[in-house]
């Protein structure tokens, strides 16, 4: 098969899932009152939990730490060249999510980001860019669904991928199709980002150890903090640094203890 | 007699301050600048802690005492009972203020270990319904910058932060959740959430 018609098939099977994901990510609408947490699903998300659960104790968390060694030390730089290469290698996909969100200033950015640290960053293993003042801008196809006005839909626990929304999920699909590197990068080339990908999540889980510690191993309930932590924050990152302090999602203790 | 005028004296102004405590004063206006002065000392003195060189045991305990001397502890305390609140007992409220006080200290000043080696940042205030949002930029070693925004209020009869958000994440929320959580584990029996409250955290 050519190089373009394995393309051209990538292409339309990329806009059928859309589609077909678009539907998906449709059929969930939290009632107006449902309050901050919509999950229809929750006892197979409980379910799915205590599998990720199980594979953070035996794995996840041993492989980190080890990884990690003292926990009080600056990361090592094998470690900040293992992230710095997986995070390179999603900058192309990032400026095209911030391009379909009509983000022109951001898209340039990721954009310049990739070019400058895949050459002068050696591969991208070394952040030139940010040193420059070019910080890093995390964004992904679940964000421009946001930005077209795709409801968030029910909450999500996928196994291994961890806390979701069904608007998420759905660009987690879109995201896998339309990564620009993808149609040039050879197996092993992918093989090797991946790994990076995989490598980086384990150097992550080490660094906020204490944190998921506390949510997944000292909560009276894991499964619903990690949900609301999520949600939470999820929502904050996709409303922007800049966004006024909602009165709709402000929690007022003295009108409900006091009711004054 | 003198003895017991004092003894009185205190008593009374112990129940005084256990009925503040449950039942804050009305507001008086708090001003933007109020609001803006209760964070800048707490970053400074959060900044002061991490900047001492302690041994990390003592930066803790430190944290913990920050976090119980800036923050409505009993709103924040009451709140996360959720209705189970409105069958307690005065007596039963108050040992859970208490017991809450070092939970969260405990829980929270353990976060701020995170900080350790970097720094908090003012940045801006925001004015939200009759109360005040605080917002700080957090630099620590190796990471992104964050936020962490600070909602102040007066109605506990001085300014004090009554809920914390790191990176969207609503202080307030997440305790009730995981309150009422703990309390589920229990069968809903306050007392025993009390004496187990008091060294979790």
């Amino acid at each position: 098969m050519t190089r373009d018609a394995r393309h051209e098939r990538r292409s339309v099977a990329a806009a059928t899932l859309v589609a077909a994901l678009l539907a998906l990510a449709g059929c969930s609408v939290a009632p107006e009152d449902a309050g901050p947490v919509h999950d229809p699903y929750e006892a197979q998300n409980r379910a799915v939990h205590d599998f990720n659960r199980g594979v953070d104790r035996a794995v996840l968390r041993p492989v980190s730490r080890s990884f990690r060694g003292d926990p009080e030390a600056e990361p090592s730089d094998l470690a900040v060249v293992v992230v710095n290469f997986g995070e390179n290698l999603g900058a192309p996909q990032q400026a095209v999510n911030r391009l379909l969100q009509g983000d022109l200033r951001r898209a340039g950015r990721n954009a310049l980001r990739f070019t400058l640290n895949t050459t002068l960053g050696f591969g991208g293993l070394f952040d030139v860019a940010g040193d420059m003042g070019l910080a890093p801008d995390d964004t992904d196809f679940g964000e421009t669904l946001y930005v077209w006005g795709v409801p968030e839909g029910a909450y999500q626990e996928l196994p291994l991928l961890g806390p979701s929304t069904e608007r998420r999920t759905a660009g987690r699909v879109v995201d896998i199709f339309t990564d620009p590197l993808g149609s040039v990068l050879s197996t092993e080339q992918r093989r090797a980002a991946a790994a990076a990908r995989l490598a980086g999540r384990v150097i992550e889980r080490g660094r906020y150890g204490g944190a998921v510690d506390s949510v997944l191993y000292d909560s009276a309930d894991s499964y619903a903090q990690t949900r609301l932590i999520y949600l939470q924050n999820r929502r904050f990152e996709l409303a922007g640094e800049d966004a006024a302090p909602s009165e709709a999602d402000f929690t007022d203790p003295y009108e409900d203890l006091y009711g004054e | 007699m003198a003895n017991d005028l004092t003894r009185r004296g205190t008593l009374a102004a112990l129940a005084g301050g256990a009925a503040l405590a449950l039942a804050p004063r009305a507001a008086q206006a708090l001003t933007e600048a109020q609001a803006r002065d209760l964070v800048q000392s707490l970053v400074d003195d959060i900044n002061a802690v991490i900047a001492s060189g302690k041994p990390e045991a003592a930066m803790y305990r430190d944290f913990e005492r920050i976090f119980a001397t800036y923050a409505d502890v009993p709103t924040v305390a009451l709140y996360t009972l959720g209705v189970d609140g409105r069958a307690a007992t005065d007596a039963q409220k108050r040992a859970y203020i208490d017991a809450f006080r070092g939970y969260i200290a405990r829980k929270y000043g353990a976060r701020f270990r995170d900080f350790i080696g970097g720094r908090l940042e003012m940045e801006g205030v925001r004015r939200i319904k009759s109360y005040y949002q605080v917002r700080t930029t957090a630099y620590l070693r190796g990471e992104d910058p964050f936020f962490v925004d600070f909602q102040v209020s007066d109605r506990s009869g001085e300014p004090r932060f009554f809920n914390m958000f790191i990176e969207g994440v609503n202080m307030l929320l997440t305790e009730r959740e995981e309150i009422g959580a703990m309390l589920d584990r229990r069968g809903r029996d306050l007392d025993r959430l009390i004496a187990d409250l008091r060294t979790m955290g």
